[in-house]
């Protein structure tokens, strides 16, 4: 089987785990090309990828765009701030504009869930979801499996814990469906007010305490405090947020195991993660942005692949 | 389905000596050359001539494989995705003497992209083509293998199948299949 289930990648909920490891094994081959000294392949050259971003992105949009570079694509970017959306242009309007211009594929990153699942009913290119408001991000989902499975060497039974704002966190969400996919016990670790209140119905764990957290858990994804999601006050200051929810160097060298510990990005230093523990030879947050262009390119090439 | 044996175990063997003989004297010193199997069938073969090889010439020599898919010309022009295969080429190519290996030649096409994903880990001084079978007369690129283990005419209907015993069949051998349309 070397085909994906599905036209597009809307979310981890939406593909099976056999898609997941297709995905991974397509990874491990561009790893390798992105590591030679020649890094790119003709495989997209008659394909064309708009990325529209109606939202801010720096990594999910260079990791997209260099995968998209890679594979020999044509690319152009679009975002949200300088367009005619500005205007007054509905979303289906913009998106069909693109398409006249004979596009195949296109990137989106909306602050509504649900925008690229809409898209999809209404249009013929292949959609990959870069990211819908709290909902889903697949892309970094699989590349945080990926990494883990590169550090672990499998997820089945591993235990993992995502740590910090669950409620906002569309990183959170994926993550939790590919991690039950591929087998992996799963914690959620936040204060209560950041923490869905139907979370336990997705089979996770819910923790507290960070200290029991990390304790438990063998790899540790910390998520960013989303203040620009956030319409109330969750928790009295981000001073008081770090003293309890923030993880250091010290944290990390008390417990009995080496942990893995991970950061989707962008970090905030010195609240959800210390310098001293988001530059320790724990993290492997680097390593996760290298992972992510290798997902990436196949994706790309399993959706552009697959014809219609 | 008819099959018809084109090679057996032992006919094989004499090939695949000859074969080696015909590379040694092309490549007298052996200091410079390099053997690449072509994935996924063609690294069978490879490593039995890469061993023969090393054999008759008592010299380590660089062996690789490498994956042509991410350069092939029919990517979205069929059904489903080629399966990938591991490209593995420890060593440097730039300036080497090339020796390609590939159990069947046909159309052609697969060649040109290991030529392409080649060139990806440097310029080749030379690059040879070896085959073990070459389907005459069905090439769609002028494209042509210096060594040959044996030549036959063939129709598109037919196929020719290659069993080794590194790929896990009882004896090495090499069939003419015809899949006559019903």
């Amino acid at each position: 089987m070397s085909k994906l289930s599905q036209r597009h990648l809307l979310g981890i909920k939406n593909i099976t785990r056999e898609d997941i490891e297709l995905i991974f094994e397509t990874a491990d081959n561009f790893k390798q090309v992105i590591n030679r000294p020649i890094k790119k392949v003709p495989s997209l050259r008659d394909v064309t990828i708009a990325n529209v971003f109606f939202e801010n992105s720096t990594r999910t949009r260079l990791s997209f765009e260099l995968a998209q570079k890679r594979l020999s694509a044509d690319v152009i970017n679009f975002s949200a701030s300088n367009s005619s959306v500005k205007k007054g242009e509905t979303l289906l309007d913009t998106v069909n504009n693109i398409l006249a211009m004979k596009v195949d594929m296109i990137v989106m990153r909306h602050a509504s869930a649900g925008a690229p699942h809409y898209l999809a009913k209404h249009i013929k290119a292949n959609i990959i979801n870069a990211g819908d408001g709290t909902h889903e991000h697949p892309t970094q989902a699989l590349l945080d499996a990926f990494s883990i499975r590169e550090k672990l060497g499998n997820l089945e039974g591993k235990k993992i814990a995502i740590i910090g704002d669950i409620l906002h966190s569309r990183v959170a969400l994926s993550n939790i469906f590919a991690l039950k996919k591929l087998g992996a016990q799963v914690m959620v670790c936040g204060p209560p007010t950041l923490l869905p209140k139907f979370i336990t119905s997705l089979g996770v764990i819910v923790e507290l305490d960070v200290k029991k957290a990390l304790e438990w858990c063998e790899v540790a994804n910390v998520l960013r405090i989303q203040l620009e999601r956030q319409q109330i006050k969750y928790f009295p200051s981000l001073r008081e947020y770090s003293i309890y929810y923030g993880i250091n160097k010290k944290m990390l060298a008390g417990l009995k195991k080496e942990i893995v510990l991970m950061h989707p990005g962008p970090i905030n230093r010195g609240v959800e993660l210390s310098s001293d523990a988001a530059d320790s030879t724990h993290s492997v947050i680097l390593d996760q942005v290298e992972n992510g262009v290798a997902i990436r390119m196949a994706v790309l090439y399993l959706l552009a692949g697959a014809t219609n | 389905m008819q099959k018809k044996l084109i090679l057996d175990s032992h006919l094989l063997d004499i090939t695949l000596n000859r074969l080696c003989h015909q590379i040694l004297e092309n490549h007298t010193s052996f200091e410079n050359t390099v053997v690449i199997g072509m994935q996924p069938r063609g690294i069978f073969l490879a490593n039995l001539i890469h061993k023969k090889l090393e054999l008759i010439t008592g010299k380590k020599i660089p062996f690789g494989h490498l994956d042509t898919t991410f350069h092939r010309d029919d990517f979205r022009r069929r059904e489903i995705p080629a399966k990938l295969s591991e490209t593995k080429i420890d060593f440097i190519i730039e300036g080497k003497n090339v020796l390609l290996i590939d159990d069947v030649l046909y159309t052609g096409r697969t060649v040109r992209a290991a030529l392409d994903a080649m060139i990806s880990f440097g310029r080749p001084a030379k690059v040879e083509l070896l085959v073990l079978v070459d389907r005459k007369y069905t090439r769609d690129l002028p494209i042509y293998a210096d060594y040959v283990g044996k030549y036959v005419h063939t129709l598109d209907t037919q196929r020719v199948l290659v069993e080794l015993e590194a790929q896990g069949h009882k004896q090495n051998k090499i069939w003419l299949i015809n899949n006559e349309k019903q």
